[in-house]
């Protein structure tokens, strides 16, 4: 056990560091609060600077682009950006999950097409795995897909798609066969957005906006040479997919929830509770010591996460925990920021009395979400009572 | 950086795991238990034959040298055997007091005997008010004499000499001085014995200033902290193993999601857990800025998650779970002693809140 950084990891952070210190944008800060379609030509802007740096996908392979760069690398890589407060890249599951995806399942003519447009930004990439029908039970899905000479004809409804407005690809899980049982007969197939008989619509969710989308596909026609790994394979896909989906977020949210625990301490300096500054307030003070004390847990689960997989190669069930952990800490983080603010923490953005431009009140809403997407609190309590712990199958 | 154990960390954690189930098994562990000090000499010398008793101290004081991530997995073992006796006492709590404190002849002196497991000893803290804020400390020496009464000394029955908190320094205590009455208190813990030690009019001898012990009761925080985890994989693996074989409406429990979705938060806890232990050790060992908040952390966390484990164990047991004869409720037992041991969960929380929201900028993030 060796905590500091080796000299590959201190030369790779100092490039990095010294790279956005001439580079990064400064003015994030103007850009954050306004609605993604208004800020999303920026958000591309700032990837392309990146890929030009080649710092746009460092978990990639160096020959696609990327800087192999190992976990603990891609750690200090989100770190370094959340300290310059950098914007997020418009590409965000192209290069976090689909690209990745890609690369260990496409063809090889398929990663000539579509790795260096993800890198640019220049294609956005989202994905259509969830239906109506199909949420923890993803393996239940029924958009089909018929075989027609050359091309596949698509028929269903996709939901809960991130990015669906903007995206010009589509990673979507279809079936293929009906008659096999439900994982089997699935297949992943890369779908041009632009072709006819693709609908989007927006979600609306419970904080008011619509971050996803609905899709929906009638007839819509996806040549065949668009199959992502093999015909009947896409659950194993769409679980290498989901790997990189849960690998990866714990390292950054870490930095996001540090900014709001120094943020809360703050407010607690400032709000009077009983006749003192809150941050005396013996209760408070317990919540708040609890809440920044399991964000540090959070950091240490990790980084021990990523010393196992970088030892045995293959990620365990440290997602699940993480997941889980995350979750249920940033809801627990917002409640105590309402309790901090009393009557202040339901002002909503907008609101001239509205404390952080209602970053709480928004905060207090989305976060009912964080224990849903990205695999339910439940599925990932079966995950670890099956996977890890060998208990039978619950379901 | 590379938070995983190294090879010769893993081989000393599974040769002490192998080492306390060969000679501390469940049977043993209650034999002791039922005895009036819990201690067993040939078991001792066992341990010293093992180089336990001197894990972390110089080998100017006969001891081996090895860091406190070393001795974070060692407890971790011997909490998982929950071993009785006193290891703790002895080579944690007053080793590291010696250490803190002493200058370099007391340790010729008392830590070196303890390393070559010639001597017991045993730190007494806590008096009347019951409270591990050193401050509350009211016992002061005079002319090199103490008098007053000090409580739940962890092992003062075995111990050949007791180290003796005071506002006035920390002074070495034989444990045949005259004027010293140790008297035992009936604790829930069976495994680790606590007495209550009067002193009049008696003679101790000046270790150091009361001000180094800090340092010293965060090794014994993050050591029990250790314990806890090791607690918390013997109560997740007995009650996995129960969930799997024990059947009820003609299926193993463990298959309902109201069994497995608790056996997967015991999990949860207990890893959180080991994390939060494994990096206190490591920034004690470095010194690092934020050591003693990572200690605080440790034990504040797994205070909450050793008594959250057991209570889901003994649920899961069902009927089983509430016999003697499970061996749970003696690590439930150790786990709410240690619990309240060197300051509960809301005390470790209170003393993050003062080392993070009073004085913003200590917790160091990676280097």
């Amino acid at each position: 056990m060796d905590l500091k950084l080796t000299p590959e990891e201190s030369s790779f952070r100092d490039e990095l560091r010294a790279w956005l210190a001439k580079n990064a944008p400064k003015n994030w800060a103007e850009w954050r609060e306004k609605p993604l379609e208004e800020s999303f030509p920026y958000l591309r802007a700032w990837q392309r600077k990146l890929h030009d740096g080649r710092w746009a996908a460092v978990s990639w392979p160096k020959e696609y682009g990327g800087r192999s760069a190992t976990l603990m690398q891609q750690s200090l890589f989100w770190e370094e950006m959340a300290r310059v407060e950098a914007p997020p890249m418009a590409n965000s599951l192209g290069l976090g999950l689909i690209g990745p995806t890609i690369i260990a399942c496409g063809t090889e003519a398929q990663k000539k097409r579509f790795i260096p447009k993800i890198l640019s930004a220049e294609e956005i990439w989202c994905q259509g795995f969830s239906e109506p029908n199909a949420g923890s039970d993803l393996a239940g899905l029924q958009t089909e897909a018929k075989l027609d000479g050359d091309h596949y004809i698509v028929n269903g409804q996709k939901v809960w798609t991130s990015y669906g407005w903007v995206g010009d690809w589509c990673e979507l899980i279809v079936r293929t066969d009906s008659t096999a049982v439900k994982h089997k007969g699935l297949t992943a197939l890369l779908v041009d957005m632009k072709s006819p008989g693709v609908e989007v619509r927006p979600l609306r969710q419970m904080t008011g906006e619509s971050e996803f989308n609905e899709l929906f596909f009638r007839d819509v026609r996806v040549p065949a040479e668009n199959v992502l790994g093999k015909v009947n394979d896409g659950w194993k896909v769409a679980m290498s997919t989901l790997m990189y989906e849960r690998g990866s977020y714990g390292a950054r949210l870490q930095l996001t929830f540090n900014r709001y625990i120094s943020r809360l301490i703050e407010l607690a300096r400032s709000v009077q509770r009983n006749g003192r500054p809150a941050s005396e307030d013996p209760l408070i003070r317990q919540k708040l010591a609890q809440c920044s004390a399991e964000i540090e847990i959070m950091r240490f689960n990790q980084m021990r996460a990523f010393s196992r997989i970088s030892a045995t190669g293959v990620p365990g069930p440290e997602g699940s925990i993480q997941k889980i952990f995350w979750s249920e800490l940033n809801q627990r983080l917002q409640q105590i920021a309402q309790e901090l603010l009393g009557s202040y923490g339901q002002l909503l953005g907008g609101d001239p009395h509205a404390v952080d431009n209602g970053l709480w009140s928004y905060g207090y809403l989305r976060t009912r979400g964080n224990t849903i997407e990205a695999g339910t609190s439940e599925v990932q309590r079966n995950i670890i009572g099956h996977f890890v712990l060998g208990l039978p199958r619950s379901y | 950086m590379q938070f995983g154990l190294s090879e010769s960390q893993e081989f000393l954690k599974d040769s002490a795991r192998k080492f306390f189930a060969g000679e501390c098994p469940s049977a043993e562990m209650r034999r002791l238990m039922e005895t009036e000090t819990a201690y067993d000499s040939a078991l001792w010398s066992k341990l010293t034959d093992q180089g336990y008793t001197g894990i972390i101290y110089g080998e100017e004081y006969d001891g081996v040298g090895l860091g406190k991530v070393e001795l974070m997995l060692l407890m971790e073992e011997a909490g998982r055997a929950l071993l009785p006796g006193p290891l703790f006492s002895t080579v944690v709590l007053a080793g590291s007091v010696l250490d803190a404190v002493g200058s370099p002849t007391h340790k010729k002196k008392y830590l070196a005997p303890i390393c070559r497991g010639e001597a017991r000893a045993t730190v007494a803290i806590l008096e009347t008010s019951a409270s591990w804020n050193p401050r509350d400390v009211q016992m002061t020496a005079a002319n090199g004499k103490l008098t007053g009464e000090k409580f739940f000394v962890s092992d003062a029955g075995v111990a050949d000499f007791i180290l003796v908190a005071a506002r006035n320094g920390v002074f070495i205590v034989d444990a045949k001085a005259k004027g010293l009455k140790i008297s035992p208190m009936s604790g829930m813990d069976l495994t680790r014995k606590l007495y209550a030690v009067e002193f009049k009019d008696t003679p101790g001898e000046h270790l150091g200033p009361a001000t180094n012990l800090q340092r010293a009761f965060d090794i014994a925080c993050a050591a029990l902290s250790a314990e806890l985890v090791g607690g918390m994989q013997r109560t997740l693996d007995l009650t996995v193993e129960y969930a799997k074989t024990r059947k009820q409406f003609g299926k193993p429990i463990g298959m309902f999601q109201a069994v497995q979705h608790q056996c997967a938060d015991m999990y949860l806890e207990t890893e959180s857990s080991r994390s939060a232990v494994y990096y206190a050790g490591w920034a004690l060992e470095e010194n690092a800025p934020d050591a003693s908040t990572a200690v605080s952390i440790a034990k504040m966390y797994a205070s909450d998650a050793a008594r959250t484990v057991g209570n889901r164990g003994i649920q899961i047991h069902g009927g089983m779970g509430f016999t003697w004869e499970n061996d749970l409720h003696l690590y439930y037992r150790r786990a709410k002693a240690s619990e309240n041991a060197f300051g509960d969960a809301t005390f470790h929380r209170e003393r993050i809140a003062s080392l993070v929201i009073d004085a913003p900028g200590v917790t160091a993030k990676s280097a």
